[in-house]
């Protein structure tokens, strides 16, 4: 065991864990922010998603000792980190079935928002693509990310 | 407007409620009281659906499962209907298991608002009407002389108007109705609209709703093992390694389904025997699990993929003997016709895949267990738990959570019934979770199938005959009466089955999700063969089917299919497609529900892509308008990826797969761009639409891919027979 420190949603947590803790299960066993799902466990279908310093990252794969004071967001922090007209979209189109991934494409396109704020339709496909949705909401995945564009974006 | 008597039917039952509530339960088996939530603030209940708060508010209690499919919305839409309340003011509950309280707590089959319907309209209705016999008490006026809307009664004559939350403290000794009066549809505000999924907001702000996500004080996280093939057993298990890892608890084998019960299909399970890692903390214990040595002892032979292909093929090989049904003389007819075609279609084992993999929460406690997670069929694992573990039923609370997903996969109960047994040996409440390996190779898949068609066509290209035999593991695809029986003079369908040491379950629209395709895409062949419009064809047959039906037991209506036909004809402009447009189209009844659907490929640098997808449906009275939408979109989407991509191999009972990196499923950018969808307008009562819009989808897909490659496909995972050598990841 070993006292690993994480800045999530801008607070600072000081853990007890395992010294190889992925971050996924730092933030769900032991921050106790259940919003980042586990799925595949190995970077393959994006449920685990977060935001390490703006860029969308697989937690389930990401040692949470190697981030130091980098700035984590999860979907839980994402409203207050420029993200909610994202959220809002993804209500406008009602993009959810039974919702298990859509954190994860959420805060993947808001780590596509962030590095390309207008996206071609191309982009918006090779940039998600990581993100697997079990139901195939994926249409509607990519009108809401469009609404969100023309509603502001995201505000990094 | 339909009458509904209630005293005959006899199922609601006046309880009293400490407060001055009122609880109006759904009897079926007896009579439970209910309690309310918030007893401060609910001040009726005229029935287990229905919660009026004194400010006017209406809790809705939704008695489904939600696995996706929006029945959390949608059963309460139905409700909020007849009781005549702003959907603005309604909040909706999912209801723990209580089956003597709701009728159907199952989310199987597409038929929970087809089965609900007219019990949850009633539930409305009846809540309605008491309020209104309150308010007609209060006025001194008579019933007859009061509307509603919008939670408002109002008295025209003499002006009066009272909202439920006010009226409802007096409604408490109102008798329950003995009729009550559904609505019109003609008068329906709520139902046909699109609110948004009522959990919509929780879901995109990432709050804890899924099993996976509960964490209740001093529970004990807790993984399994199963055997790394089907057909073998754990033999001994040396867990030192496991054991010295910080935060593990135990070590240890249990027997969830011992050899002496025979189980019910819920209770479906390849791997009874399972070695059992419990600790603190997730990670710790999925690294406790990988540091266990297990030897494993064969029980029964470990099988192969060409077996099975080679098995199935002789089965449906040959001639038909005993056939399921038959019409006419179709070995004579064969021999008469001018033209012979015959094709085999087959399909893969599937995993289901739910993006959450499977897990529950039980507490034993004595002779209890406390239950909390994700199923399809809560009253089902109470069934299964209690029947091994020999706790009485009603002993067993079962608290139902959103699942991230159903599929068909979360109707076995196996891993709640592991999670009360780990539960009870280490006398702690116990989260238990899969892995996605665990979750992948545990079998209860789509079973693998093969289908042989064969048809005769006569000089002047009509269709005289046509046989189907298939097989699959566990259980033939093909559903003898179904289109199209009924439309052929000289038919014959019959079904094999292989046995098999791999399990197999539901997976959305049982048998439909492969026959469909294989069917769809047969007939379109057919249609070519016969020189004809594949549109004019099908169409030609249905009108068949009407107007001079072959045999007696049709399973479908034709009518419905010409009028599906028509819609989708009219909306896709079938004909007019374009330049560099590739039309397919598929059509099919499965679950009560008619789909029609049309794929449009073009070639883009020799590469088929896939830019619109139509759908046509007939499912009665449409419910949540938007949400049956997505349900369609989702249910295309699946049978794209399935019948691409989906692929399980097995060699020597080994799953090859075992998580995504070796599994393909469809991604972002490889379904069609844009989906539209079209609902027949026929007031029919409601059928159900989780899983009718995938079957027809590897048909309409085939058939445009052929279109615009020449090739005809017939053996899933199509991509390898598009000429990929291997399934790359997406
Ligand atoms: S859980 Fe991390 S990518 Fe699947
Ligand atoms: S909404 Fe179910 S997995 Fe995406």
């Amino acid at each position: 065991m070993t006292s690993i420190s994480l800045k999530v949603n801008g607070k600072a947590y000081e853990i007890e864990a395992e010294d190889d803790i992925p971050l996924l299960w730092a933030l769900r066993d032991h921050v106790g922010l259940v919003g980042t799902k586990y799925s595949c466990g190995i970077a393959q279908c994006g449920s685990c998603t977060v935001l390490v310093n703006g860029v969308a990252t697989r937690s389930c794969v990401m040692p949470a000792k190697s981030l130091g004071d980098a700035e984590i967001i999860t979907i839980e922090g994402l409203a207050e980190n420029g993200g909610k007209s994202l959220q809002e979209a993804w209500v406008e189109h009602d993009t959810p079935q039974c919702g298990y991934c859509q954190a994860g494409q959420i805060i993947s396109a808001a780590g596509l928002l962030k590095s390309n704020p207008n996206p071609t339709d191309d982009e918006i496909d090779t940039a998600m693509k990581g993100n697997v949705c079990r139901c195939g909401s994926y249409v509607r995945i990519k009108a809401a990310i469009k609404t969100a564009i023309k509603k502001g974006g995201v505000i990094a | 407007m339909t009458k509904i008597n209630l005293s005959r039917r006899g199922f609601i039952k006046v309880t009293g409620l400490a407060g001055g509530g009122l609880v109006l339960g759904f009897h079926w088996t007896g009579c439970t009281p209910v309690r309310p939530a918030e007893a401060a603030k609910v001040v009726l209940e005229p029935n287990a659906y229905i919660k009026i708060l004194s400010d006017g508010m209406v809790t809705l209690m939704s008695p489904v499962p939600e696995i996706g499919q929006g029945i959390k919305t949608a059963i309460p839409m139905i409700v909020a209907e007849e009781l005549d309340v702003s959907w603005d003011n309604v909040s909706v509950e999912q209801a723990p298991l209580a089956p003597d309280l709701y009728k159907r707590q199952s989310a199987g089959g597409s038929q929970a608002i087809r089965q609900l319907w007219t019990t949850v309209r009633t539930a409305g209705a009846a809540g309605r009407r008491m309020l209104m016999e309150a308010a007609a008490r209060e006025w001194k006026v008579p019933i007859a002389e009061l509307t509603t809307s919008e939670g408002v009664i109002s008295h025209e004559k003499s002006g009066n108007s009272i909202g439920y939350g006010d009226i409802a403290t007096k409604a408490s000794d109102i008798e329950v109705p003995e009729e009550v009066t559904l609505k019109d549809p003609k008068d329906f505000k709520i139902i046909g609209t699109s609110p948004k999924n009522v959990d919509v907001n929780d879901i995109v702000e990432g709050k804890p709703l899924f099993g996976m996500d509960m964490k209740k004080e001093g529970t004990v996280i807790a993984m399994i093992t199963h055997p790394p093939a089907f057909g073998m057993k754990p033999k001994s298990v040396d867990d030192s390694a496991a054991r010295a890892i910080p935060g593990i608890k135990d070590v240890f084998t249990i027997t969830t389904f011992p050899e002496d019960i025979e189980t019910r299909w819920s209770g479906n399970n390849a791997f009874p025997e399972l070695v059992v890692v419990t600790g603190e903390s997730t990670w710790n214990v999925m690294k406790a699990k990988k540091a266990l040595k297990i030897e494993w002892e064969t029980v029964t032979p470990g099988e192969n993929t060409e077996d099975h292909i080679t098995e199935m093929e002789n089965q449906i090989s040959g001639k038909m003997t005993k056939p399921d049904r038959i019409d006419g003389d179709p070995e004579a007819a064969f021999k008469k016709a001018a033209k012979v075609i015959e094709r085999t279609y087959s399909a893969p084992f599937l995993p289901h895949n739910t993006m959450e993999p499977m897990n529950f929460y039980a507490n034993v406690t004595g002779d209890k267990i406390e239950f909390e997670g994700p199923t399809q069929t809560p009253q089902r694992l109470r069934d299964i738990t209690a029947q091994i573990m020999g706790i009485p039923e009603e002993n067993i609370t079962v608290n139902i959570l959103r699942a991230g997903g159903g599929f068909g996969r979360r109707l076995y109960g196996h891993y709640g019934v592991e999670a009360a047994m780990i539960s009870k040996k280490i006398n702690a409440p116990v989260q238990l979770i899969y892995t996605r390996e665990d979750d992948m190779t545990q079998g209860t898949y789509r079973p693998d199938y093969r289908v042989r068609y064969k048809a005769g066509i006569d000089a002047d290209n009509n269709l005289i005959a046509l046989t189907v035999s298939g097989t699959g593991t566990n259980g033939g695809p093909v559903a003898s009466n179904r289109f199209p029986a009924g439309a052929i003079d000289n038919y014959a369908a019959k079904n094999y089955r292989l046995k098999s040491n791999i399990s197999t379950g539901a997976w959305r629209a049982p048998r439909s999700n492969f026959i469909a395709g294989a069917e769809q895409s047969f007939l379109d062949e057919v249609a070519e063969a016969c020189g004809k419009d594949p549109m004019d064809f099908r169409m030609e047959l249905f009108e068949r089917a009407k107007n001079n039906p072959v045999g007696e037991k049709n399973d479908y209506d034709p009518d419905r299919f010409i009028a599906l036909l028509n819609l989708i004809k009219e909306k896709c402009d079938w004909g007019n497609e374009g330049e560099g447009i590739h039309r397919g189209i598929s059509a099919y009844y499965c679950h009560n529900s008619y789909i029609a659907q049309v794929i449009d490929v073009e070639m883009k640098d020799s590469k088929p892509v896939l830019k619109k997808a139509w759908c046509a449906v007939d499912c009665g009275i449409v419910i949540s308008l938007d949400g049956a939408k997505n349900q369609v979109e989702g249910g295309i989407m699946d049978g794209i990826g399935h019948a691409m991509y989906g692929n399980i191999t097995f060699n020597e009972g080994v799953i090859d797969q075992q998580n995504f990196d070796k599994y393909r499923l469809i991604r972002h950018g490889e379904g069609p761009e844009t989906i539209e969808t079209h609902f027949v307008d026929n007031g029919i009562d409601p059928t159900g639409l989780g899983e009718p819009a995938m079957p027809p989808v590897p048909g309409a897909l085939a058939n445009a891919l052929y279109r615009a490659t020449g090739k005809r496909l017939y053996h899933q995972p199509y991509i390898l027979e598009l000429g990929e050598t291997e399934i790359k990841l997406g």
